[in-house]
């Protein structure tokens, strides 16, 4: 590769994300109905802090991230990265941590190496930088373990420090902490916070309301495919806009 | 039955003292379904992957084809061969009939299909897992295919130990196109067939005693692989 490898700096941005008017249609059932939402701008508190996509089971927020990271096209309406259609080679911009991690089948340090490779990073540089995003994720000791081999807990911190190892412009996680043991979960929003402060737009899917209390800066209810309101954390929680939102955070199930 | 005894008898001695006879065949044999898999590895895995990731036109057929190439009757493979490398055939000026290369080629479509069809399998299983993350990478089809190949690699072992395994064992192909010359183009196989057919006993059950041990430890290894695999 060249030495000129593409940095966070100098690689194409995907960063600020744009949905205008999305739905995904299933089987004649739109998971994602109308939604239109903007990832951007850093510009108040709650916005520098993460914005979490909160709401029941089935709610269609996993669908809307998809979208949102391109892995999924709308049935209607526009996605948009920077102000054009998302294309592969702007994908490394959006960093991506699913709910169950998919580590590749080789060690800890070499999985971060092997997205720095892809991201233009020759095979020493990668192997170099790998070992630093293991070391600031508190990882450092399992650098040499197989990735696979590692706890659920471990396997979750590995796939968020190899997707920040990527420098992206935005975040997205999908439940990262869906069952994970206390001490992996506050690992995982310790360095999500860390990321946050350091300007990482970061966006998380959760229907887990003690966590998004921890963490977030801004909530976007979901239910139904819509987007019902979206709002700083701290006005969602003490006055929710919509119904369906008071139900949901006094605990009641949500039909 | 003392027949029989004596000859297994005398097999075990030809084994046990390395008879410079018998070592000349397995030596050939081994070398001819070594270069074949060779060749049907830079073909099949490929392919395999392909069919696993790619989305073409015509992607079905293709492996319902090449899943049924996977139970080729090898005389039917030598005598294509045969036809492509005799004197009046396409290949006919490179004088390839009765030598070692033709049986090479014989091997190779032969175990072709099965590194194939079998690499296409462990890579879609897998690739069902991998999918969405390697996109999020932003990556190729091709390079997608590239990485889930090394993701499978110790999987891909034993599909090449199954094609290995096929190749040394067969026997049709390599009779028709290499024509079971002594000192040239004897193999393990061809050898057990002629010898037991004059009722010579004993190199034929030392041929088979050998085939067997190597179906054994082809076997084992492929074993091992798996078993090193979960690991990772």
């Amino acid at each position: 590769m060249t030495d000129t490898a593409a940095t966070a700096s100098t690689r194409r941005k995907a960063f600020p994300i744009r949905g205008e008017g999305v739905s995904f249609v299933r089987d004649g059932r739109a998971i994602v109905d109308n939604v239109t939402i903007k990832i951007g701008a850093l510009d108040t508190n709650a916005a520098r802090r993460p914005l979490a996509i909160l709401g029941p089971n089935g709610a269609g927020k996993s669908v809307l991230l998809r979208l949102l990271a391109g892995l999924l096209r709308p049935t209607h309406g526009t996605i948009t990265w920077a102000g054009t259609p998302p294309d592969a080679g702007r994908a490394l911009d959006i960093g991506f941590v699913f709910q169950r991690p998919v580590l590749l089948r080789r060690t800890a340090r070499s999985n971060i190496a092997y997205v720095l490779n892809v991201a233009g990073f020759n095979a020493s540089e990668s192997l170099d930088r790998a070992a630093t995003a293991l070391e600031r994720s508190g990882l450092a000791h399992l650098a040499d373990r197989p990735a696979r081999q590692l706890s659920g807990g471990e396997q979750q911190q590995l796939a968020l420090a190899r997707a920040l190892a990527q420098e992206p412009g935005v975040l997205i996680l999908d439940e990262p902490a869906a069952n994970l043991d206390p001490a992996s979960t506050a690992a995982i929003e310790q360095r999500l916070r860390e990321a946050a402060d350091e300007g990482m737009k970061i966006v998380l899917v959760s229907h887990d309301l003690a966590q998004v209390r921890r963490i977030a800066g801004e909530v976007a209810f979901m239910h139904r495919g819509r987007i019902l309101e979206r709002t700083p954390a701290v006005d969602f929680f003490n006055e929710p806009s919509s119904k369906e939102a008071q139900t949901f955070i006094r605990g009641e199930l949500l039909l | 039955m003392t027949d029989f005894s004596s000859a297994f008898g005398a097999a075990l001695h030809l084994v046990l003292t390395a008879d410079p006879g018998l070592i000349e065949i397995v030596w050939l044999s081994l070398k001819v379904s070594f270069c074949a898999v060779v060749i049907a590895a830079v073909i099949g895995l490929p392919l395999g992957a392909a069919l696993a990731v790619g989305h073409f036109k015509g992607r079905q057929a293709f492996i319902i084809a090449v899943n049924a190439l996977m139970g080729l009757p090898p005389v039917v493979v030598g005598l294509c061969v045969y036809l492509m490398v005799s004197n009046s055939g396409p290949l006919g000026t490179f004088q390839l009939l009765y030598t070692p290369t033709a049986m090479i080629i014989a091997q190779a479509v032969l175990v072709t299909p099965i590194v194939a069809a079998l690499s296409r399998q462990v890579i879609e299983d897998l690739a069902s897992e991998y999918d969405e993350q390697l996109r999020v990478f932003g990556l190729s089809t091709v390079e997608r295919a590239a990485t889930l190949l090394y993701e499978a690699r110790f999987s891909l072992i034993t599909a090449l130990l199954a094609g290995f395994g096929r190749a040394v064992a067969e026997v049709g192909a390599v009779m028709i196109v290499g024509g079971n010359i002594n000192h040239v183009t004897r193999t393990m196989t061809t050898a057990i067939a002629l010898e037991t057919s004059k009722g010579e006993l004993a190199l034929a059950i030392g041929l088979g005693l050998i085939l067997v041990t190597m179906a054994l430890a082809v076997n084992a290894a492929a074993y091992s692989a798996r078993a090193f695999a979960v690991r990772l």
